[in-house]
């Protein structure tokens, strides 16, 4: 066996005059987009991809970063799994990515941002920062914070709050039940979902509270049953991907007359599973949405229908340029491109986006931001004139949130490098 | 009592469409006495075959085109793979059907794409069939129901009341005595895989749409087939229709029962303390083992009755 090890050597050294040779001032800087391209999620993946791209080519339109360096994307199957998004990672960080976008699944967002801190200490010449852009489980900005970790969309407690706030104003809320799937996150949703409403609202009854597996249950026609069963009038969930799009397609088949209030309906599919029957019933709270006004907002959604015309999605992840827009402005406050310069450079920075400003809390790299609660309306061309899916129909804001109001206690302790 | 009736419905739609991959893969066992790992891939085959061709054409016709596609490529693999690796025993047999089940595996891939395809149920089929007290139930699922029901009455017709049935019988049994009597043995058994897949086929197309069309559905659907026909009894048709309702109830009807063993404690009159190490694991209800409940079920069949439910065979 002593020969093989020997030409690997030479592989790996040759490699790294090659890769290093011919790093130069002009080189594109490569984000790797580390996110789940297979198996129940590989559509909320794929679209992910999708929004990275098109923020990118945004970006490098107007000249880059730094008088002309542009950004490239590098994609990595995590297969939505932990394990196998902490070796794609050590993938991407042989072939030279020095900032990753991962967001869905908050398991795979924890581990991974282990992964990272444990690299970035064990060799700081080859540091990596995580731009996370919907991994939403608190504990990543709280108990399980790191430096390297940047959070893009609002944290689950964050968008808790703004539905409590909103469900505390409607009389007609009288018995809640919560569905989630069974990890991290979807857990955190049903515990935080339970205080928040015991505090502001001690007479709503919590009379169901699900976790179900993640991604594995494809027909949901027993849980709608067991809804039913509870007489519910409203639904709290926090299930994204096919777990959201399958549980509204059986509550719309078994007849379900429940108000959904969602983290994710407006994303991959729910809306045209729902149609005509979710009109009224279906809300969700989100950083963006197409219809929150303003030009930023209408140009990027018709922006995105025209670059994947052939896509079955909409523009949705405004966190993904957010992120990117983030690195540009914070490469440019640092002039320089290393992780550990560009991450002291995005601690409270502030840039303007569609919603207006927004900006990267520094003690745990949170980024705060409006948060807006919508609800699915016919699209009317006015309040409401882009629709989801091209299926007629779109979210009008029912409420908009400042930044300032979304403001939590955090639990983190950062570690400074 | 509306919550019973309606999960009742559930279990069985769902029970049937497990019966319909369930005994294909038994019939497919009594005859070569392996078990083929590929045969949920033909369910998935038959999913993916049908979203195209009724792209083209429309459902009802891809509800007779896929699954013949579906069979003949069945007939294929028995024909040119299996049949040549028969004479090597049955663990080449075993290891060609787990290889041909990655194969079909990334040949979706490759084709279709790793996200879920866009299968949706036909128009005409996609409206609330009646209302039992106040819970709508849709007309697709009674669909899916008929369709089950009128392919195993076929199936049981064929097997028991046509003398190709007969012969296919008895093959299973004494497969040289029947080629003594002049009957070409590997052509029924090419048949009988063929068939196997096609129903296998049926399964998918009217499955695919109801749930979700994707590569991961072959893997997903396929170890609970695998525990439907081990429970039921290996080879056995009656063994895999109980166990096929027996496990689309379990799979229904535990979603909604919250109790854990904690609360059994406590109505017990044992205290658990509120810092017990045990605490946890006592309080996970049985909606949430749900998921491992059959793989649990079939240990204890394998402990108790190793032929299964109906089986004759210790293998």
């Amino acid at each position: 066996m002593p020969r093989i090890p020997v030409l690997f050597r030479c592989g790996a050294v040759l490699f790294a005059a090659l890769c290093c040779g011919a790093a130069q001032a002009a080189d594109p800087i490569v984000l790797g987009f580390v996110d789940g391209l297979s198996g129940s999620f590989a559509n909320v993946g794929e679209a992910g991809l999708r929004h990275l791209q098109i923020a990118v080519e945004d970006v490098n339109a107007r000249g880059g970063v730094l008088g002309g360096r542009k950004f490239e994307v590098l994609s990595f199957d995590t297969k939505s799994s932990a394990q196998e998004a902490q070796l794609v990672f050590k993938q991407a960080v042989d072939r030279g990515v020095r900032y990753i976008f991962q967001g869905n699944g908050s398991n795979v967002a924890l581990a991974l941002s282990e992964a990272v801190a444990k690299n970035n200490a064990r060799d700081p010449g080859q540091a990596v920062l995580f731009m996370n852009f919907a991994a939403v489980d608190p504990a990543l900005t709280n108990e399980r914070c790191n430096f390297w970790h940047f959070r893009l969309d609002a944290d689950s407690d964050m968008k808790m709050q703004a539905v409590t706030n909103y469900i505390a104003r409607q009389p007609g809320v009288r018995k809640i039940y919560l569905i989630n799937q069974d990890y991290s996150f979807g857990q955190s949703v049903a515990r935080t979902a339970r205080a928040m409403l015991l505090a502001k609202r001690p007479d709503i009854q919590v009379v169901g509270d699900d976790l179900h597996p993640m991604g594995k249950v494809k027909d949901f026609a027993p849980y709608v049953a067991k809804i039913k069963a509870s007489g519910a009038d409203t639904v709290i969930t926090g299930n994204w991907g096919n777990d959201i799009n399958l549980l509204v397609k059986a509550g719309r088949d078994a007849g379900l007359a429940v108000d959904y209030y969602t983290y994710y309906a407006g994303g991959f599919g729910a809306v045209s599973v729902l149609g005509e029957a979710g009109v009224n019933h279906t809300k969700q709270v989100t950083i963006w949405h197409p219809n929150i006004g303003g030009r930023g907002a209408a140009e990027h959604f018709q922006a995105y229908r025209k670059r994947f015309p052939e896509g079955r999605e909409d523009l949705y992840y405004a966190a993904i340029r957010h992120g990117v827009e983030l690195l540009a402005a914070a490469i440019e406050r640092a002039r320089s491109t290393e992780p550990l310069a560009v991450a002291r450079a995005l601690e409270g920075l502030r840039i303007d986006q569609d919603a207006g400003e927004l900006y990267v809390r520094a003690d745990n790299h949170q980024v705060i931001q409006p948060i807006f609660l919508s609800t699915l309306v016919k699209a009317n061309g006015k309040d409401v004139r882009f629709d989801a899916e091209k299926t007629g129909f779109g979210f009008r804001t029912d409420a908009r949130v400042e930044g300032r109001d979304t403001l939590l206690p955090t639990a983190c302790k950062m570690q400074r490098p | 009592m509306e919550f019973f009736v309606v999960q009742l419905l559930n279990s069985l739609s769902y029970g049937l469409l497990l019966f319909m991959l369930s005994s294909g893969l038994t019939l497919i066992f009594s005859m070569m006495g392996v078990l083929n790992f590929a045969h949920a891939s033909f369910y998935m085959l038959g999913a993916y075959f049908a979203y195209q061709i009724s792209r083209y054409v429309g459902f009802w016709p891809a509800l007779a085109i896929a699954p013949l596609l579906v069979g003949a490529l069945g007939a294929m693999t028995e024909r040119f793979g299996l049949r040549t690796v028969h004479k090597y025993g049955h663990v080449a047999e075993l290891l060609f059907t787990f290889g041909l089940f990655y194969l079909i595996e990334e040949v979706v891939h490759l084709v279709w794409g790793r996200a879920p395809v866009d299968y949706r149920i036909p128009q005409a089929l996609d409206f609330a069939a009646f209302t039992i007290f106040s819970t709508s139930y849709p007309a697709y699922r009674v669909f899916m129901m008929g369709v089950s029901v009128a392919m195993l009455l076929g199936l049981f017709l064929l097997l028991t009341r046509t003398r190709i049935g007969t012969i296919i019988q008895a093959s299973l049994t004494h497969p040289h005595m029947v080629e003594a009597l002049g009957h070409d043995v590997p052509r029924i058994f090419m048949l009988v895989f063929g068939g196997g897949a096609a129903l296998a086929g049926v399964a998918g197309v009217i499955g695919g749409n109801a749930f979700v069309t994707e590569p991961g559905m072959a893997s997903a659907v396929g170890s609970i087939v695998f525990v439907v026909v081990v429970f039921g009894g290996m080879g056995s048709l009656a063994g895999a229709f109980v166990a096929s309702l027996f496990f689309g109830a379990i799979q229904t009807y535990t979603v909604a029962m919250d109790y854990s063993l904690l609360d059994l404690a406590a109505r017990l009159g044992m205290g658990i303390a509120a810092d017990s190490p045990v605490r946890g694991l006592l309080s996970v209800s049985v909606a949430q083992t749900a998921p491992v409940l059959p793989y649990l079920l079939m240990v204890l069949m394998l402990i108790v009755r190793p032929t299964g439910l109906m089986g004759t065979r210790e293998t």
